[in-house]
């Protein structure tokens, strides 16, 4: 399959503009300012079923179109580049080696919503990536593509950067949006919805660096085309961020719906040191595992995903061979989750922080047989209840991580040690402990 | 005027309420942290998650606005799941000293876990987070961040209502903690409210901390005599003796809110300088002695010297701390039984006290300028009384509730009416004023009498005895009352409510008006 989404593996350079406008950039965007309605970009994206990248998967043609067209107030787009998910890391490659066709993509959705400012929200850790942009967007603007009456359209628009301070949460769109605004990350009550009180109470659109670079393909080759890769109803180019314990891990632009067990043997290159698959999380630390059996089966595409169980999310895929121990994995997911959670609302505030405490005694050998249950029951309390998904993020893997190693975590009880550090000759208590680590002295 | 059903009752409320605010009106209790009437809605706490038909997640009532046809749940299995849930997840890291914290007792942690939650804990004791206690912040503010539980009331009072954001949150997730900014305690006017809106025990002031039990305190509804806003409030006290003001909801007066300015006005009202014997001046000494005889003494004086120069060498200057009542009462008393038409108004701020600001507080410390005015008793008085002492015509002034000698100052109060053959004061205290009279009566502070007070926009509201008056001291009213029997031997009025009635038939500025019909929010003046 031809290369979209990372062509700078054939074409170097392309982060340049005068490599990446040899090479067909900015035609898209001609299309969009001349020939099209505003309108008519909308219908294109929205029959192209182009799907939200960063995770939740939502209609971006649909989300586009629940902008007021009459809005008063300026609409705002934001182009989200806080990818923190744990094992993910398809947006950090997308910033560095092709940023024009993302800043592409961002000018055709500002006229497809009737926007002029966008903003672009890096996460804290992007320096050298929020750079690489502020070159490109430099080198845009010199060339008319940004700025004022874009190629002559008679169309304006703005991009600015702005660099988060290393919250995960800042990722969840609202979160952003207050971050943006200099506040708290604190994710928002819905409604009202961004479309409607976004950045600065006026209608934004939210969207993924990888969901906005898939725009300029869309306008520039139709909605036919992009719906016929893959399936259809989630079809397109598609990201994967293959990590862990496979012999060739990297970032590897597959169609939707490439079967699982062909990136992990074929294109991953099998599992490493020669042992077998135990577990697969396919979509980043937030979704529950699939085991062995399970992951022979499932095809790489949100809905398939979804009906197998898990979810998608970021398409970033982590392998874990069978000398994995779940208990400790679910501990570091734990960990995560804690110490991301950004404490507003009080399910996942406080639950976060005690299924670490339990998953590090179950680890460390020191968890009761009941814990297995609490933990569960934790887990229930805290999904659905808050105001972001956060919780529900750790409270996803903590269930599907119980129920299908449940063993597992009863021999942690049964033992009272962890039986793979052991084996490994490790030493048994955990290597740290975040709670007493993060004590106030 | 949407109509809803919730726990099977279906009623009809106002457009734009919460479900919160919609199930009050049906008698339902919606548990609640976060939400307070006053302020913004974060959603944060999860306390008040229902289940509301059609939707398939559990909602905070809070942030749900009625609908029309909504079917809501605030008892279900799902609900009472939830509910208890966040009790849980809430006490985890909480310390319950309940023992040695002064909220026990007017606590929603507590009231909530007894309704909703009462189970054992399922927490490991000694895993809990540590956190900071008993932290100076400021102000009147004391904090323990352990009892708190993050719903943000007091960063969004100090965010929407004072527009200061001394406070914030800092850190994250489960070490989030209440904090002000490095080296900047809080310095507010109103940071009080801050500590009554805090429904668990993170918030105690310094004052009332260790003080009092809160169950053992009576609470009195009033209004607050510390300026002319005169916010409503509920005294809180026992065995005659107050603890603590806290602001009570009028939407037409205070909102929610009182500054701390008033809610400590009571420490001045209970200090060793109280009057609890009537005084009459004896060769450079003050004696004390009982009513009958004080009464008799002031009525052979005023005899004297309205036989000798005529009822109007007779005047009254009435300070604007006095009630409506007592104005009302002794001007009444001046005009038609002693027959003087000269009464004065004296409304006096000490200096350097606090400037009008844009929430409450009023340059003017009186809390009844505006109904000394409303009874035609006039400010510009003082000066024609002078004029007339001046002039010989004026000998025996009554002076209530006004420290002449403070606010004039010692000399120009003896330049003008050092001439006064004879000087009745009423206060509840030995002032100045006090020192130099003839005779001095005690009489009740504001707290131990009943009455009302009229605001500067004109709400007159009623204040309520929370305990009678120390040792012998009367309520004015009364004392006034006694004073005219014993010039015409008639009965004179001493109950607040027909001293009203017959105000509001005379005074066309309290006509339509009732004592009983202010009720707890007051009403305008009618003119």
């Amino acid at each position: 399959m031809e290369r979209i989404l990372m062509r700078w593996l054939d074409i170097p350079d392309i982060r340049r503009l005068d490599v990446y406008e040899a090479n067909g950039g900015y035609q898209a965007l001609r299309k969009a300012l001349f020939d099209m309605k505003p309108e008519e970009i909308i219908n294109e994206v929205k029959s192209s079923n182009l799907r939200g990248r960063g995770g939740a998967a939502f209609p971006t043609g649909t989300k586009w179109s629940f902008i007021p067209k009459e809005s008063k107030k300026p609409v705002y787009l934001c182009c989200n580049a806080d990818e923190s998910e744990p094992g993910t890391f398809a947006n950090r490659f997308q910033l560095e080696c092709d940023p024009h066709q993302i800043l592409e993509g961002i000018v055709i959705a500002c006229r497809a919503v009737s926007s002029h400012v966008a903003y672009m929200y890096f996460r804290g850790e992007f320096t050298v990536q929020k750079r690489i942009v502020e070159t490109a967007i430099a080198e845009a603007r010199a060339k008319g593509y940004i700025g004022k009456n874009i190629m002559g359209s008679g169309f304006d628009l703005e991009i600015y950067t702005h660099r988060g301070a290393g919250a995960y949460i800042c990722g969840e769109e609202s979160g952003l949006l207050e971050s943006l605004e200099g506040k708290r990350g604190y994710p928002r009550n819905r409604p009202p919805f961004p479309a409607i009180q976004g950045a600065f109470g006026c209608p934004t659109v939210v969207n993924n660096v990888e969901t906005l670079s898939n725009v300029p393909w869309i306008i520039k080759k139709g909605a036919e085309w992009y719906r016929s890769i893959g399936p259809e109803k989630s079809p397109g180019p598609k990201l994967f961020c293959l990590s862990g314990h496979v012999n060739k891990p990297g970032l590897y632009e597959l169609p939707m719906g490439f079967p699982l067990h062909d990136l992990i043997h074929d294109v991953g290159g099998g599992i490493s040191d020669g042992r077998k698959l135990k577990a697969v999380i396919p979509g980043g630390a937030s979704f529950p595992p699939f085991t062995a059996a399970e992951a022979e089966k499932v095809m790489m595409d949100f809905d398939s995903v979804r009906a197998a169980g898990s979810l998608m999310g970021t398409a970033g895929v982590m392998v874990m061979h069978d000398d994995t121990c779940m208990v400790d994995v679910l501990r570091t997911v734990a960990h995560f989750f804690h110490h991301e959670s950004c404490g507003q609302c009080t399910p996942c505030r406080e639950g976060c922080g005690w299924i670490e405490k339990l998953m590090v005694d179950l680890e460390a050998g020191r968890g009761k047989q009941q814990d297995l249950d609490l933990l569960l029951n934790i887990a229930d309390n805290m999904e659905g209840n808050t105001i972001c998904v956060l919780a529900d993020s750790l409270s996803m893997p903590t269930r599907g991580f119980i129920r299908k190693f449940r063993s597992e975590f009863e021999d942690h009880v049964r033992l009272a040690r962890c039986p793979f550090r052991d084996r490994d000759g490790r030493l048994a208590p955990p290597p740290h402990s975040a709670y007493e680590e993060e004590e106030h002295a | 005027m949407p109509k809803l059903t919730i726990d099977g009752k279906e009623i009809e409320v106002a457009d734009g309420l919460n479900l919160i605010q919609a199930a009050d009106k049906a008698g339902i209790e919606i548990p609640h942290y976060c939400y307070h009437p006053g302020l913004s809605i974060p959603g944060n706490c999860r306390m008040c998650l229902v289940e509301v038909e059609k939707a398939p997640k559990l909602q905070i009532a809070c942030n749900t606005r009625v609908a029309e046809g909504m079917v809501v749940q605030t008892k279900s299995k799902r609900t009472t799941t939830a509910q208890k849930a966040v009790l849980e997840f809430l006490l985890i890291n909480h310390p319950i000293d309940c023992p040695i914290c002064d909220q026990a007792g007017e606590c929603k942690l507590q009231d909530y876990y007894m309704d909703y939650d009462s189970q054992p804990s399922r927490f490991q004791l000694g895993k809990k987070n540590k956190k900071g206690k008993a932290i100076d912040i400021g102000s009147d503010v004391m904090l323990d961040q352990e009892r708190c539980i993050l719903c943000a009331r007091c960063t969004r009072f100090f965010d929407e209502v004072t527009k200061t954001s001394e406070l914030a949150i800092f850190g994250r997730g489960d070490h989030n903690e209440i904090d002000h900014w490095p080296d900047r305690p809080i310095n507010n006017k109103y940071a009080g409210n801050a500590i009554d809106i805090c429904p668990v025990g993170a918030l105690t002031e310094k004052d009332f901390r260790f003080r009092m039990r809160v169950w053992y305190l009576h609470s009195t509804p009033s209004v607050c005599g510390g300026c002319e806003r005169g916010c409503s409030i509920d005294i809180h006290h026992q065995r005659g003796r107050i603890y603590r003001y806290k602001p009570r909801h009028n939407p037409d007066v205070n909102s929610y809110w009182m500054c701390d300015e008033g809610r400590h006005q009571f420490v001045g009202l209970q200090t060793e300088n109280r009057l609890t014997a009537p005084l009459y001046q004896a060769k450079d000494r003050l004696l004390a002695e009982g009513w009958a005889d004080a009464m008799q003494r002031a009525a052979a004086k005023i005899m004297e010297v309205g036989g000798a120069s005529g009822a109007n060498a007779i005047g009254a200057v009435i300070g604007a701390q006095a009630t409506n009542e007592e104005a009302f009462a002794l001007k009444r008393l001046l005009k038609t039984t002693i027959g003087s038409d000269r009464v004065a108004a004296l409304s006096w701020s000490p200096p350097g006290a606090s400037g009008d600001d844009e929430l409450l507080i009023r340059a003017n410390k009186n809390p009844n300028t505006r109904g000394l005015q409303a009874l035609g008793i006039s400010a510009d008085g003082i000066d024609s009384l002078a004029g007339a002492v001046a002039a010989g015509e004026l000998k025996m002034l009554i002076v209530l509730r006004a420290d002449m000698v403070r606010a004039l100052g010692e000399q120009e109060f003896l330049r003008r009416f050092g001439a006064l053959d004879y000087l009745l004061v009423l206060d509840t205290d030995a002032n100045e004023t006090g020192q130099v009279a003839n005779q001095l009566w005690p009489i009740g502070a504001y707290p131990e009498i009943d009455g009302s007070f009229t605001n500067f926009k004109g709400r007159v509201q009623r204040i309520q005895p929370a305990f009678p008056p120390p040792g012998h001291a009367l309520p004015a009213i009364e004392a006034i009352a006694r004073l005219g029997h014993a010039l015409d031997g008639a009965e004179h009025h001493r109950a607040a409510d027909t001293l009203f009635a017959q105000m509001a038939a005379e005074e066309p500025a309290f006509n339509g008006l009732s004592l009983a019909a202010l009720g707890p929010n007051g009403r305008d003046l009618s003119a």
